[in-house]
């Protein structure tokens, strides 16, 4: 695994998001009002809607095909709906961002 | 023989040390101490006070000169350290006084951050870290002129409200959102910021400086978008960095501070390090308890007296020095499904509590207004207690611990006859139960019209309804009302009436004085609350992006792909061959797939990537279109027919007509979408007749419809009324669509609203009464000023740029290998 640079924390809108393109598709990275940031593929678990582009609220964000809510931590569904995305490690180091990314190497090991 | 103690800096946490020192080695050292500043210890916490004015320099002077005299201290005032030789074991000063040591103590503290900004050093700019910047900034402050304070933390806080105290026209800078965010969250920010707006000051926060202006002296601030702030003092109080040159220079560890290990000392086991230059276990320090702490650890060791103490991390609780504003905020407050919070919110008494809870613990709290509860919830905190028993009145504080859970109903029941219920009119208890007993009352309504009671302002509602439960039993059912959603109790209607009524003027207020049940809303409350504000305070309120949809934030419509379809604005559906034309090229440009004409008279361009957006729009406000609002809870088209410029059977000139309504309407906001129509004759081409609002031309003038619809609910449009000209057409038909504004639910189209209101009550209003017609009419005119702005082109010159472009893109290059 390999911690790749991906910005500063103050190019994503509080209860925002930005993505991030890697070998292993679009990567949605959040942040919250209270300035916690998260990352998930951006992809719902229903029919693939675009999660980066929700609504963000609390830890959660609703996505915006067709209102499921996501939690940022577990990348679960939330409420009544099943399903879940996966999440991927983050790091902040000061106002720097660095997402796990898991390379060829990891994936023979 | 002693030993010789050498101590680099006189701040409070050498002080303290020395108190502990002296308690359990009085004699062991030989003790000489260095201070740049020329002075003794002095509280530095109560720096704020002595600039207000509250408090004297006298007042706050820690250690007198007696006490280093009593102590056999040698304290060389003004003199700065700028060499230590490690190797000799010797320091020293500026003024040529070379003294060696045995053990030494680094406690240098910190320094002001300053922003590297043009102009940051001309006279004028001052940092808050001494008494020198005080005695500075108090010589400012006679001039009664304009003061700019950078930087809306702690420091930067106090420092405003002295000099606002001092007669100073004061405005602060917060690069942030909200003021204090490592401290507060936006909830409690939000409130902070009130309070210090109603003393005064000014608070301007997402302010970027871009420069200090002025010549020899600071005339004022430039912020990067372009505003002008003049000022003839600037305060820097942007943060702190550790003082740690000294130390490096001397070749010891450093990395943001001096590194020390928890026993306080520095990679030299003779020399140690103290207070805010230190740095222990990756972590720096600038309230007072953690340097406390470090003292005690450092004397412990130099004294010998406990060779095992260790510093320990503890989650400080901050407050804030500022008379009037009590704030208390301790731990880790960010939400999170793995946590709880509970919140406690009462707006008529200004007060704010969050506690935020894991597994039943106490992780993080945040008071605004009452902060008596500070220590008590620190402590549970830091005992890690469950608090799973007294859960339902944990968030009351202390004093509702230990009896039986509070029954809401119970509280209403003990009160005395004599106690107010409504603030805003004056009613007590006593009056309410009298008028529901011998009026016979029996609903909140009823209440309202005999007493007075939650008439005004509304917020004490509950209160009302319990009393009337009280009174009546069982036999007083409330009436249901629709909640918004589950972070409030309140319906669309009363939110509506309170924003206006309460003057709420930003999300924040609404949530805080509305008591929200969560911190930040839900993707149904936010785009509903921005909606209101911005359609209730033109001109006044930001509209706040991240609270709107997506397609409303970008501009475009999402797709089931994640792409966008983007139609431009045809006027009444009029279009042109270099219109045609320059759309022919977009499309072949950026390759898109679908090209479709849409129900409402334009072209619908599909499957564009969120990253081309700006460019299509580019090109497509080159040809002369503006953005179509496919997307917007807002006026979509006016659909015409060529009316009496072409037609055989034409009356008026609908085309022109319908132009004119969209030309004067286009950009408003409005809580559903809005389709409009005209038709030139009753054959009704353009299916007038099925319309949020349509007009039918006829011979004898214009007929106006409304309350249409054609959609999930299929629904032939009411008469709203007859008129002669088109002048008069046009002001009825912006009254109605101005009403509609102000009092529809968000997501409730016109024809919902006005079955809901009465047909006729619409008509009463914006057709037979002129005066309130007048008013609506002007209303959206004035909106319209901050409303008519090409979203477009905004975003083709710069705005939002993030929205349209990846963060970054990695790992891409090993993919490809």
């Amino acid at each position: 695994m390999t911690w790749a640079f991906i910005g500063s924390i103050n190019d994503i809108p509080q209860r925002g998001a930005r993505c991030v393109e890697t070998p292993i598709g679009k990567i949605a990275v959040f942040r919250t009002a209270e300035d916690r940031v998260f990352a998930i593929e951006d992809h719902c678990p229903h029919k693939g809607g675009p999660l980066s582009q929700g609504i963000v609220h609390g830890a959660a964000v609703t996505c915006p095909l067709h209102n499921w809510v996501i939690s940022l931590e577990t990348g679960k569904a939330l409420g009544a709906d099943e399903g879940a995305v996966r999440t991927i490690p983050i790091r902040v180091d000061g106002d720097k961002l660095f997402i796990a990314l898991v390379t060829e190497a990891d994936r023979a090991a | 023989m002693t030993e010789k103690l050498v101590i680099i800096g006189n701040g409070m946490a050498p002080g303290r040390m020395l108190e502990h020192l002296f308690e359990t080695a009085a004699n062991r050292y030989e003790i000489t101490i260095f201070n740049a500043e020329p002075r003794v210890n002095y509280d530095r916490i109560m720096l704020s006070p002595v600039l207000s004015g509250e408090k004297s320099y006298e007042q706050i002077i820690i250690h007198g000169d007696g006490w280093y005299i009593k102590n056999g201290i040698t304290l060389y005032k003004g003199h700065k350290i700028v060499a230590i030789d490690r190797d000799a074991k010797t320091v020293a000063s500026d003024h040529g006084v070379v003294a060696p040591y045995d053990k030494l103590i680094i406690a240098t503290g910190s320094v002001p951050f300053i922003l590297p900004v043009p102009g940051n050093n001309l006279a004028g700019v001052l940092s808050y870290r001494d008494l020198d910047d005080v005695n500075a900034m108090l010589l400012a402050a006679q001039s009664r002129a304009k003061a700019v304070v950078i930087g809306g933390g702690l420091l930067g806080l106090e420092a405003a409200a002295g000099l606002e105290a001092r007669g100073m026209d004061v405005t602060v800078l917060h690069l942030m959102p909200t003021l204090m965010e490592r401290q507060l969250d936006p909830a409690a920010g939000h409130l902070l910021q009130r309070a210090i707006e109603d003393r005064g000051i000014k608070v301007i926060t997402k302010a970027n400086t871009k420069a200090i202006l002025g010549d020899k002296r600071v005339e004022g601030i430039e912020l990067a978008d372009g505003r002008v702030i003049p000022a003839t003092l600037v305060v820097m109080a942007a943060g702190i960095k550790p003082n740690a040159w000294l130390a490096k220079d001397a070749g010891l560890t450093t990395n943001r501070g001096i590194v020390v290990d928890a026993d306080m000392r520095t990679s030299d086991p003779d020399i140690f390090a103290l207070g805010e230059c230190a740095e222990v276990d990756g972590q720096v320090y600038g309230l007072v308890a953690p340097l406390y702490e470090m003292a005690r650890v450092a004397a412990a060791h130099l004294s010998g007296a406990d060779t095992s103490a260790a510093f320990v991390h503890n989650d400080t609780p901050t407050k804030l020095k500022v008379t009037g504003i009590d704030l208390f905020s301790l731990g880790d407050f960010a939400d999170g499904d793995d946590r709880q919070e509970i919140v406690l919110r009462d707006a008529a008494a200004g007060i704010y509590k969050r506690v935020v809870l894991k597994d039943n613990r106490i992780i993080g709290t945040v008071l605004y207004g009452e902060t008596g509860d500070g220590g008590w919830f620190n402590d549970l905190k830091k005992k890690q207690v469950n608090i799973t028993e007294m859960r339902d009145t944990l968030i009351f504080g202390q004093a509702y611990q230990g009896g039986t859970p509070l029954d809401p109903t119970a509280a209403v029941a003990a009160l005395p006859d004599d106690a107010e219920i409504c603030g805003c009119n004056g009613i007590c208890k006593g009056a309410i139960v009298n008028a529901i007993k011998q009026k016979g009352l029996t609903s909140l309504e009823e209440v309202r019209a005999h007493t007075k009671a939650s008439a005004s302002c509304g917020s004490c509602t509950g209160l009302v309804e319990q009393v009337l439960s009280l009174t009546l039993g069982g036999s007083y059912a409330p009436a249901a009302v629709q909640p918004m959603c589950g972070c409030t109790a309140l319906g669309h209607d009363d939110v509506r009436r309170l924003i206006k009524a309460k003057e709420l003027k930003s999300i924040y207020a609404v949530m805080q004085e509305l008591e929200w049940k969560t911190s930040c809303g839900c993707s149904k409350c936010r785009p509903a609350l921005n909606y209101y504000l911005v359609c209730d305070w033109p001109g006044e309120y930001a509209d706040d992006y991240q609270s709107r949809f997506i397609n409303e934030r970008v501009h475009a419509n999402i797709q089931k792909d994640g792409t966008y379809s983007v139609v431009p604005r045809m006027w009444g559906g009029m279009t042109s061959a270099n219109e045609l034309r320059a759309i022919a090229d977009v499309v072949d440009k950026f390759n898109i797939p679908a090209v479709k004409v849409t129900g409402g008279q334009r072209i619908d361009m599909l499957g564009i990537k969120k990253d081309d957006l700006p460019a299509v729009w580019a090109d497509l406000g080159k040809a002369g279109f503006v953005s179509g609002h496919a997307y917007a809870k807002g006026l979509r088209t006016v659909k015409t027919c060529v009316g009496s410029d072409w037609c055989r059977f034409g009356t008026q000139d609908s085309t022109g007509f319908g132009v004119r309504i969209e030309k004067f309407m286009w950009g408003s906001w409005t809580p559903a979408k809005v389709k409009m129509a005209v038709s030139g004759c009753p054959r009704n081409c353009a299916e007038a007749t099925c319309k949020d609002v349509g007009v039918i031309c006829v011979d004898s003038g214009y007929e106006i419809h409304f309350a249409g619809a054609a959609g999930l609910d299929i629904k032939g449009t009411e008469v709203l009324g007859l008129v002669k000209t088109e002048d008069e057409a046009l002001e009825v038909i912006v009254a109605l669509v101005q009403m509609y504004r102000e009092q529809a639910r968000y997501l409730e189209r016109i024809y919902k609203w006005a079955k809901r209101i009465t047909f006729d009550e619409v008509r009463r209003q914006v057709l037979n009464d002129a005066e309130k017609r007048k008013g609506y009419f002007d209303r959206f005119v004035y909106s319209q000023k901050f409303a008519q702005v090409d979203p477009w082109s905004e975003r083709v010159s710069g705005l939002h740029k993030h929205e349209f472009k990846p963060m970054a893109t990695v790992g891409m290059a090993e993919a490809a290998e």
